[in-house]
């Protein structure tokens, strides 16, 4: 699948992340800010990249502020994004 | 013994088994025979006192994140190229950024604090400080001073009330903070105090520091900002977490075997730990139980209950808001005490008296060692204040804590920096259950008893773990930043440079 | 999941703090809503979310999830998303025979439950209808918020505008062996009013009460337990019958009141509620 467009989920609340996609060429590339940066920042970028490949989604800038989101939260505000962003309305 | 800069050859390593109290007790001398204590600016004193490098200054944190005394004082010291400065201050605040710039450039090479949060911590973290950071207890202070272990060149006292004849008290005042519990000590022991203040009066009648101990007065505009010294009414959280943790903490008291008539209890001013107040003043009424006495820093809510007749005394080293500070000066089975009375080893101190003391926790382990002295990434961001006095001191010491919150988890395998150990804490209570220290099997057969949600410590790290997943490990340098002194002065842990 | 339905929590469905503390605050049920408490544009972001962590995370109470109404664009995909979880019910708000019907249908070949919100004044009156619509309905929850819209009065904290429904949903339920739940008590700071409001509840013979504060559920759940002379006196009534049984009497009293039938089986019901809350320690 193709983004299309620029798009964003989530919310700056604590437990919550922000992710905003930006159609990019053909690679993926993560920017991550998180308060538990040095203890979870691997495996939150593990959770973004795999939730991307699910859908099948190669062409994205990923630009996340994380506040200590669990695996669970970061995939859905992913997956709603790229919902978001694989639509034209 | 491995040697450490700015640290002593001879120190011990903290040993369950053992406590190190100090035989020499040295007594008070001093100097004080002058009549004309007073000195028309800081500039002036400064110009009269011997200043000279490798000093060691003294303050206290009554003023909390709203002291102006300790930012000016080095301001004007460091003008006169003194250097080598050791800082003895009861707690590093915040508002104490522009310290920062003389621990780069040398002016200050020590700091030695029961508590340090802010920029200064993060500094110290950084390894930009000379000498170690020695991280003592509220109680390790007094007996620092008290046995010579640290010699106080000059004292600086914060003095929201001062009379001609150097009695402070602080009561009254546009700067009013209540108790000096921290100060007192300094004020005995010093080669040289000043008290400094920003409300000079011709005769104080109650007085918290007796002049006698005051050589020197100076005033100042202002000597901190009132909206940082203290909150206005601190408020019970709101987080039904929070509620949750508070109400399990209640039952654990209910069932202890120790809540009865005249049992003793304190807590912290954290929004949590207001919320057990709460809940347990609900139990005495319901209950029709009486308490003997409530102590440390002191809150508006802990006033009502002494009010309510639910306390008989509460023993205040320091206010916590405006409430406490009117009660101290008004009601007098209110009663300040010094921070030597309050948890000094050497002391008869208060907290041996305590059943129950509820105390926060950054990082909790296996052991059930608690860390409130380092983040959960190594950096320094607090430091024990009474913490493990009183874990000490107290019959049921209870750790609340959530669980885990914004993914920081609070049970760790090992804490990062061993702040109170485990054989000194017997309860950890989070929302998703209550875990006992094994070594409280009478606690555990009176709790399995009733409907309490007892679990082990490792089966809550297990929930926990499974909800936010196993942290990576933090990376830290050899050098050593940071010493953390146990309240007898035995070495407990070493704090170490952030990679 | 036991029968046990004291309290039914309201989390909002697109509030990740929230949604992974559900379980924790001793709620019989949590209701997850996608409805009142998700902002239109967000719809979809919440049930990707509630979604997500029933894919991920156990949870120790009842789950059931709050849908958005028949009539809404929302309806079909909650539905769709909601039906290859593991939840035990979906609660329809503003139900109707028509809606009930149809969300029956969409359930085909699913473990879930149904559970009606009667919220409206025609569900009031057809509220025995919509039970009986669904072999998956279990029960109901009054909604007593939008009730007071339809009925064009103000909601009041004594509730009189109420009793009407409360009574009459009640009978519905019990008519056909279902659960009712009251309508929150919506002044979170009241306690005492929220004590009052439950006691009422428990008095016309709903068997929980809905709550939107996690800090009611502690008082919610404290008035539907039984109390320690219930829990007794239930113990006692069943020790006689066991004396009389053994002692070959069909009829007997216990402190000078005849014992039958309806007493036995109350005793028995209070008897088992009491074990499965854990309230049998400490009793005599």
């Amino acid at each position: 699948m193709k983004l299309l467009k620029p798009s964003k989920a989530g919310t700056y609340e604590s437990n919550d992340i922000y992710i905003m996609l930006f159609p990019n060429d053909d690679e993926i590339r993560i920017e991550l800010e998180s308060i538990v940066l040095e203890t979870y920042g691997k495996q939150i970028k593990k959770v973004m990249m795999d939730t991307l490949n699910d859908h099948n989604i190669e062409n994205v800038l990923v630009k996340a502020i994380d506040k200590g989101a669990l695996d669970y939260t970061i995939r859905a505000r992913v997956i709603t994004a790229i919902n978001r962003g694989v639509s034209n309305d | 013994m491995m040697t450490i800069f700015g640290y002593k050859k001879n120190y011990q390593m903290y040993d369950p088994k053992k406590k190190y109290t100090d035989k020499h007790i040295r007594k008070h001398s001093k100097n004080n025979g002058s009549n004309d204590k007073y000195r028309k600016s800081i500039e002036d004193l400064l110009d009269e006192l011997e200043l000279k490098n490798g000093m060691t200054i003294s303050f206290h944190h009554h003023l909390r994140n709203g002291d102006y005394i300790l930012n000016r004082l080095m301001k004007e010291i460091a003008k006169r190229n003194i250097k080598d400065i050791r800082i003895f201050a009861s707690s590093i605040f915040p508002c104490h950024e522009p310290l920062v710039e003389y621990i780069e450039s040398g002016v200050v090479t020590q700091i030695i604090a029961a508590f340090i949060s802010g920029p200064v911590a993060k500094t110290i973290s950084q390894g930009k400080m000379e000498k170690v950071a020695i991280m003592h207890t509220h109680g390790g202070r007094a007996r620092l001073v008290e046995s010579g272990e640290v010699d106080i060149d000059v004292a600086f006292i914060a003095a929201p009330t001062c009379d001609k004849m150097g009695n402070i008290t602080g009561s009254c005042g546009k700067s009013a903070c209540g108790s000096l519990g921290y100060a007192v000590t300094d004020a005995h022991f010093a080669k040289c105090s000043v008290a400094i203040t920003d409300h000079y009066v011709e005769h104080l009648g109650s007085v918290f520091i007796e002049g006698k101990y005051i050589d020197y007065i100076v005033e100042m505009e202002s000597i901190g900002d009132s909206k940082g010294i203290v909150s206005g009414t601190t408020q019970i959280t709101k987080n039904p977490i929070g509620l949750k943790i508070a109400r399990l903490t209640s039952d654990v008291i209910y069932h202890s075997g120790y809540f009865k008539n005249g049992f003793s209890f304190q807590t912290g001013a954290g929004g949590t730990s207001l919320a057990v107040s709460y809940y347990v003043k609900q139990l005495m009424m319901k209950e029709k139980i009486k308490g003997s006495f409530a102590s440390g820093g002191i809150t508006g809510y802990l006033v009502d209950m002494l009010k309510d007749g639910l306390f008989e005394q509460l023993y205040d080293v320091q206010c916590f808001d405006l409430e406490a500070i009117s009660s101290l000066r008004d009601n007098k089975n209110h009663i300040p005490i010094s921070a030597s009375k309050y948890a000094n080893i050497n002391d008869k101190c208060i907290i041996n008296d305590l059943d129950f003391v509820i105390l926060g926790a950054t990082e909790i382990d296996l052991d059930f060692n608690v860390n409130v002295t380092t983040s959960s990434i190594g950096e320094i961001m607090g430091g024990s204040g009474g913490h493990s006095d009183t874990a000490y001191g107290a019959n049921v010491t209870i750790i609340v804590s959530q669980l885990f919150n914004a993914r920081i988890p609070v049970i760790k395998d090992k804490v990062l920096c061993k702040t109170t150990p485990g054989e000194t804490v017997d309860v950890l209570v989070t929302e998703r259950g209550i875990a006992v220290n094994p070594k409280r099997n009478d606690l555990i057969e009176r709790f399995k008893k009733t409907n309490l949600p007892l679990k082990t410590i490792n089966e809550l790290k297990q929930i926990s773990d499974s909800l936010v997943g196993i942290p990576d490990k933090i990376q830290f340098d050899e050098k050593i930043v940071g010493v953390v002194e146990y309240r007898d002065g035995s070495v407990i842990d070493f704090i170490h440079k952030k990679l | 999941m036991t029968n046990i339905r004291r309290s039914m929590l309201f989390i909002p469905g697109n509030n990740p703090g929230m949604l992974q503390s559900a379980d924790v605050f001793d709620s019989d049920s949590v209701i997850f809503d996608l409805e009142d408490s998700v902002a239109i544009d967000e719809k979809a972001s919440a049930r990707i979310l509630v979604k997500e962590l029933f894919s991920s995370i156990e949870m120790s109470c009842e789950r059931i999830v709050r849908i958005n109404p028949y009539d809404t664009p929302f309806y079909a995909s909650d539905i769709e998303a909601m039906r290859q979880l593991d939840i035990d019910m979906i609660l329809l708000p503003k139900a109707s025979v028509e809606s009930i019907k149809d969300l029956d249908q969409k359930l085909i070949k699913t473990n879930i439950n149904i559970m009606v919100l009667i919220e409206t004044a025609l569900g009031v009156e057809q509220v025995f209808e919509i039970l009986n619509a669904s072999k998956r309905c279990k029960g109901l929850m009054l909604g007593g918020e939008d009730l007071c819209v339809d009925l064009n009065c103000i909601r009041t904290k004594k509730g009189d505008e109420l009793l009407y429904a409360r009574y009459r949903v009640v009978n519905a339920s019990k008519a056909l062996s279902k659960f009712a739940i009251d309508t929150p008590y919506t002044d979170t700071f009241d306690e005492e009013g929220l004590k009052n409001d439950t006691l009422f509840s428990k008095s016309i013979g709903f068997d929980g009460k809905a709550s939107i504060n996690p800090r009611q559920v502690h008082c919610i759940n404290e008035i539907f337990n039984p109390t320690l002379d219930e829990i007794n006196h239930a113990k006692r009534v069943l020790e006689a019958k066991e004396m009389a049984l053994k002692e070959g009497k069909g009829v007997f009293s216990l402190d000078g009141k005849m014992v039958d039938l309806p007493i036995i089986k109350r005793a028995e019901k209070v008897i088992e509620l009491a074990l499965k809350l854990g309230l049998m320690k400490g009793t005599s």
